[in-house]
């Protein structure tokens, strides 16, 4: 590690943001303040590259997994089909009644932000929010491009040549095509990825593929490249929620005042023993900032808790030859014991209490239910719809007629050679549209084409001589060795014999 | 109106106070304004692609020539090509083998649905289930014939128009206002049709009223009652009642006779739509198989269930 930088820039982290509003004549707009974050290196900033690398793997190559499921259902590992109405992730397979799963798992993504949130802060803004790992990428590119905070301070202050404009476009280009392979991996989560990518690059993708794509890249180039830390500030609703669901107990980015405070070089401190406090204000945790913000200002909007100026901050003060941890993940409880002298708490005490313990039950709850209906869901459905216009149709031999429409759920990914059959009225008799009240029996026997819903209408002649409603039940049942049933109680409606 | 620095944040207030509470001025951010301002550019494109700007006779055209009236035709154009085939393929297939082609039948029936909900729901009711002297459609009791063929022939060429040629023509004499019987024979006869309906036990009435049926009514309704559908004569022994079965019902029909009409659609409709009119009736679940008699015994007959 270098000796700490005392830069030209910093100025602004020393009070120029209160001059600026004392001026009398204040803008009603303000410009943004660019940031160029010094490289680190340190146990947080690997954790971010390990994090980073996981999170951006997962999402480049999941679409294209295959996951074999026989001949009549497409091979896609992970495959939300919009146009059939099905999601298939690995072994499961959603329809869209089953849609509170998806309920579910969102409803277990904000319990799971909650507990993350209420343990560990911003941590999802710091480590694994979309916005903070492709804005994370682009200054990596941007440092690589123009070289560390220093020499990117210098090229935005120099006036635009050809050097300049160079390293911009280069820089510019390498972000794009990013931007675009971010935008391009999108649109395959929605179609098989292999032969999208074909008729991608054929330019016979349809429109909504190409429209997403632009969208999406431009999103990524702006937010990620330019708008930055600007989307956390004034667009994200997720900070200012997030408030509330810290306590005392959650760990926080914090530097330690009664231990930094107050701030002394180290030949002032060499000078003048006693007198200074830890912190040599060398701005490393305010240069390495990917938000701009000066961490010892305390807890503020703009901090994502990346955990970026622990490391800066630990680096300069193992070169200082002080202990490590002036900045460092701290719950206020903990702070305002260590500044009365007394022990921290212990992590566990911190991750463990009622709060978050209520938090993971929710969530496990929701999980195991979801697993025990996943395990126990049926694959084999019957819905009845009894015609209400009309409810019942006199026949001519005086019986009577009633229609109902069924609709047979089959959810396993094969043809299967189903029948219905009714109990609970024994001189009825029922056919299908495609059958006659002639060779009509108590059951009929039909195919149901793989992972479709067969609409089969359905009609019941009994005796005229009855109650004017009865009750009875309409059963579906797999022919194959797999089996499986469902039932569906309904009604049989007679015209009613005046008193 | 006190302009104060806050002190954690830094920042100026606006001046204004309510109950203690303040607020800050932060500026906003310089990119908010750029996106204001795109806002605004693309609402000028927008009033000038699109009809905008209203004026006493109309709005602004736009130069694009988008109107949502013009977008429908295209939609409805779009729909009609999508349709065309499917029409096309059953204005050239009899009606009597339409239920070979499943897909092509089930297009007729719903087609059916829609068109019958436009020209027929007025008399037969929504559900097809008809009302007083309106036939349920619903049943297997059928006056003119209840398969395919014979309903589209119905549809076709309607129930006693006067002058339309082929029409199911047929007339009840009014047998009690014309003089024909007097009240005491129609008062038996419907005592017998009363009694073959299964509604009245069999009564000194009524077997004179047989004598009376046997001569004036069986020519139409057979000899057995059981109706002739050559003459849309109904059947008189089951429970299906087009104007009624009660006595005062009867007695009024024996009386005044009845004279149900039907327009003839193959004037108003064109034959594709009804084909699916037929097919759609022949579905609601009384429909009868279409047995063709080959005139030539060469010719294999149709046994089709």
């Amino acid at each position: 590690m270098n000796a700490p930088e005392q830069d030209v820039d910093t100025s602004r982290a020393r009070g120029e943001i209160t001059q600026h509003v004392l001026a009398d004549k204040r803008s009603l707009y303000e410009k943004r303040k660019p940031v160029f974050p010094q490289a680190v290196d340190g146990f947080y900033r690997r954790l971010k590259w390990v994090i980073m690398a996981v999170t951006l793997a997962v999402y480049y190559v999941t679409p294209w997994l295959r996951w074999d499921r026989g001949a009549y259902a497409p091979d896609q590992a992970v495959l939300v089909d919009l146009a059939h109405r099905r999601f298939y992730m690995f072994a499961i397979e959603i329809w869209p009644h089953e849609f509170y799963y998806v309920a579910g798992l969102l409803v277990m993504a904000g319990i799971g932000l909650f507990l993350v949130t209420s343990v560990f802060g911003r941590a999802w803004c710091g480590y694994t929010c979309p916005q903070t790992v492709w804005t994370d990428l682009f200054q990596h590119i941007e440092r690589f491009i123009d070289g560390d905070h220093n020499a990117q301070v210098r090229l935005e202050k120099a006036p635009w040549g050809p050097a300049k404009i160079a390293r911009r476009l280069v820089k510019w280009s390498i972000w794009l095509m990013i931007a675009v392979a971010t935008g391009g991996a999108w649109i395959f989560y929605f179609a098989d990825a292999p032969s999208l990518a074909r008729q991608f690059f054929a330019g016979e993708a349809p429109l909504v593929a190409y429209t997403t794509v632009a969208i999406l890249t431009a999103t990524t180039f702006i937010l990620g490249g330019f708008l930055r830390e600007q989307f956390c500030i004034y667009m994200c609703p997720w900070p200012r929620i997030q408030a509330a669901m810290m306590d005392e107990r959650s760990a926080l980015v914090t530097y330690k005042t009664w231990r930094g405070e107050p701030r002394g070089s180290v030949k002032q401190a060499n000078k003048s023993p006693g007198v200074f406090g830890d912190c040599i204000d060398c701005l490393q945790c305010v240069n390495v900032c990917p938000t701009g913000i000066d961490i010892r200002e305390g807890t503020q909007i703009g901090c994502i808790t990346c955990a970026l100026c622990i490391d800066a901050c630990n680096n300069v003060m193992d070169q200082v030859g002080r202990p490590r941890g002036l900045i460092d993940y701290v719950t206020y409880e903990d702070a305002a014991r260590e500044q009365k002298g007394e022990a921290p708490r212990s992590a566990w005490r911190n991750v463990l209490r009622p709060r978050t313990l209520l938090y993971f039950a929710g969530w496990g709850a929701i999980g195991v239910a979801m697993l025990f209906m996943l395990g126990t869901r049926s694959h084999l459905d019957i819905s009845v719809l009894q015609d209400r216009n009309p409810a019942y149709v006199q026949l001519s031999d005086g019986s009577v007629r009633n229609n109902y429409t069924l609709k047979i759920r089959n959810m396993q990914t094969r043809p299967r050679r189903l029948e219905v059959t009714l109990s609970g009225i024994d001189n009825a008799v029922i056919w299908s549209d495609d059958g006659s009240r002639e060779q009509a029996s108590q059951r009929i026997v039909t195919t149901a084409p793989p992972d479709s819903v067969v609409r089969l209408r359905v009609f019941m002649a009994a005796s005229g001589n009855g109650p004017a409603f009865e009750d009875f039940t309409f059963t579906v049942r797999a022919l194959d060795e797999a089996g499986g049933s469902d039932s569906e109680k309904t009604r049989f409606e007679r015209p009613e014999v005046a008193p | 109106m006190t302009k104060r620095i806050d002190e954690p944040t830094g920042t100026e207030t606006v001046g204004h106070e309510w109950d203690g509470i303040e607020e800050l001025d932060t500026p906003m951010p310089r990119w908010w304004l750029w996106t204001f301002y795109a806002s605004i550019a693309f609402a000028i494109g927008y009033v000038i692609l699109y009809p905008a700007l209203p004026g006493i006779t109309g709005a602004t055209k736009g130069t694009l020539g988008w109107s949502s009236r013009g977008q429908l035709a295209e939609e409805m154009q779009a729909e009609a090509n999508r349709r065309a085939p499917m029409l096309e393929a059953l204005s050239r297939i009899p009606i009597e083998r339409l239920p070979e082609d499943s897909r092509l039948m089930r297009a007729a029936v719903e087609g059916g649905r829609s068109a019958f909900k436009v020209s027929c729901v007025q008399c037969h009711g929504s559900g097809a289930s008809g009302r007083k002297g309106y036939p349920n459609l619903n049943d297997d009791d059928w006056l003119w014939g209840g398969d395919l063929k014979a309903i589209e022939y119905t549809l076709t060429n309607g129930v006693r128009q006067p002058g339309h040629e082929g029409t199911r023509m047929s007339q009840m004499p009014a047998f009690g206002r014309d003089g024909i019987l007097d009240a005491r024979a129609i008062a038996d006869v419907v005592s017998y049709v009363r009694t073959v309906s299964g509604q009245d036990k069999a009564s000194a009435s009524a077997r004179r009223g047989a004598a009376v049926f046997a001569a004036n009514c069986a020519v139409c309704h057979g000899a057995d009652a059981k109706g002739k559908r050559e003459f849309g004569a109904p059947n008189l022994t089951d429970p299906i009642w087009l104007y009624g079965g009660d006595r005062a019902t009867l007695t009024a029909t024996v009386t005044n006779a009845r004279y149900g009409v039907m327009p003839a659609w193959g004037n108003r409709l064109d034959p594709v739509t009804i084909k699916m009119l037929a097919a759609y009736v022949h579905s609601l679940g009384g429909g009868e198989d279409f047995i063709a008699v080959a005139a030539d015994p060469e010719v294999k007959v149709d046994e089709r269930p």
